[in-house]
């Protein structure tokens, strides 16, 4: 057992070298969805009908499906870190904050799986 | 020795003082309204909404990937009135918090602090969104990019 205060343990160490991670997800996402967001909004302007056939052929082609799926995961993991901030400042209770956030992060990474999901099964449905 | 200076008393009965100078934490109720604050909260707001908007983003891709009748089913809520409502509404929330996302990437890089730079730049978001909105939807309802 150290004699040393807990003080005295730290002093000198530096930061912990963690917790910028929510700060620079939220950035780095942010950066990769400038192109991804307007990529996919100016390919919604070009389709001349939203017609099935034609948006199941767009989506599988090979580029647009790993930029689609691009946009779905940075979508979510920038939408979890946000609305779990605004989460953190607002809702106090500690209980409904807990459950909140639970809830949050869960329903995050189900729309992750389906947006994800989504795409590879109209990708491998449609006839190349 | 006896000239060691003594605390001043207060006067017995003090003037109204004037509101302090120095800038006040943002209670809501004294906060006095300004651009930087409204388009701050405009930012979250437009975030949240777009939470949503992603949600419905998922819900379309699932929908294509069940097939026809599911897929014209989910183009059938689109395009109805509120469909419609909400997708303009979403279009703007997301110029805007694109537009203002940008904003906040240069102040993370360390630009554009400076107050009156901080609230013509809050203009132009404004205005870039607006417009923005405007045109995604002239080139929609016209077809002319297709």
């Amino acid at each position: 057992m150290s004699l040393k205060s807990p003080l005295g343990r730290v002093l000198g160490l530096g930061s912990s070298g963690t917790g910028t991670e929510h700060w620079l997800g939220q950035r780095l996402s942010a950066i990769a969805l400038v192109p991804l967001t307007l990529w996919f909004a100016v390919s919604l302007l070009a389709f001349p009908t939203l017609d099935f056939y034609a948006v199941t052929a767009w989506v599988a082609a090979p580029l647009h499906a790993v930029l689609l799926v691009l946009l779905v995961i940075a979508l979510v993991y920038h939408s979890s870190l946000g609305t779990q901030v605004v989460v953190e400042d607002y809702v106090h209770a500690p209980l409904q904050r807990t459950l909140t956030l639970i809830i949050l992060r869960l329903a995050h990474i189900a729309l992750a799986v389906a947006g994800i999901l989504a795409v590879f099964l109209i990708a491998t449905r449609a006839p190349l | 020795m006896s000239q060691v200076s003594r605390p001043v008393s207060r006067p017995v009965s003090r003037p109204v003082s004037p509101p302090p100078s120095r800038p006040l934490s943002p209670h809501l109720q004294v906060y006095r309204w300004q651009i930087s604050n409204t388009l701050s909260i405009l930012h979250r707001l437009t975030g949240v909404a777009l939470a949503l908007g992603g949600l419905a983003l998922g819900g379309w891709l699932l929908a294509l990937a069940s097939g026809q009748a599911a897929y014209a089913a989910a183009n059938w809520v689109l395009s109805s009135l509120p469909g419609q409502v909400f997708l303009v509404g979403w279009t703007f929330c997301f110029f805007y918090h694109l537009c203002n996302g940008l904003r906040h990437l240069g102040w993370d890089a360390g630009y554009g602090f400076e107050k009156e730079v901080a609230r013509r730049s809050g203009l132009a978001v404004v205005a870039a969104a607006s417009l923005l909105t405007v045109i995604f939807w002239v080139l929609a309802l016209t077809g002319m990019l297709e």
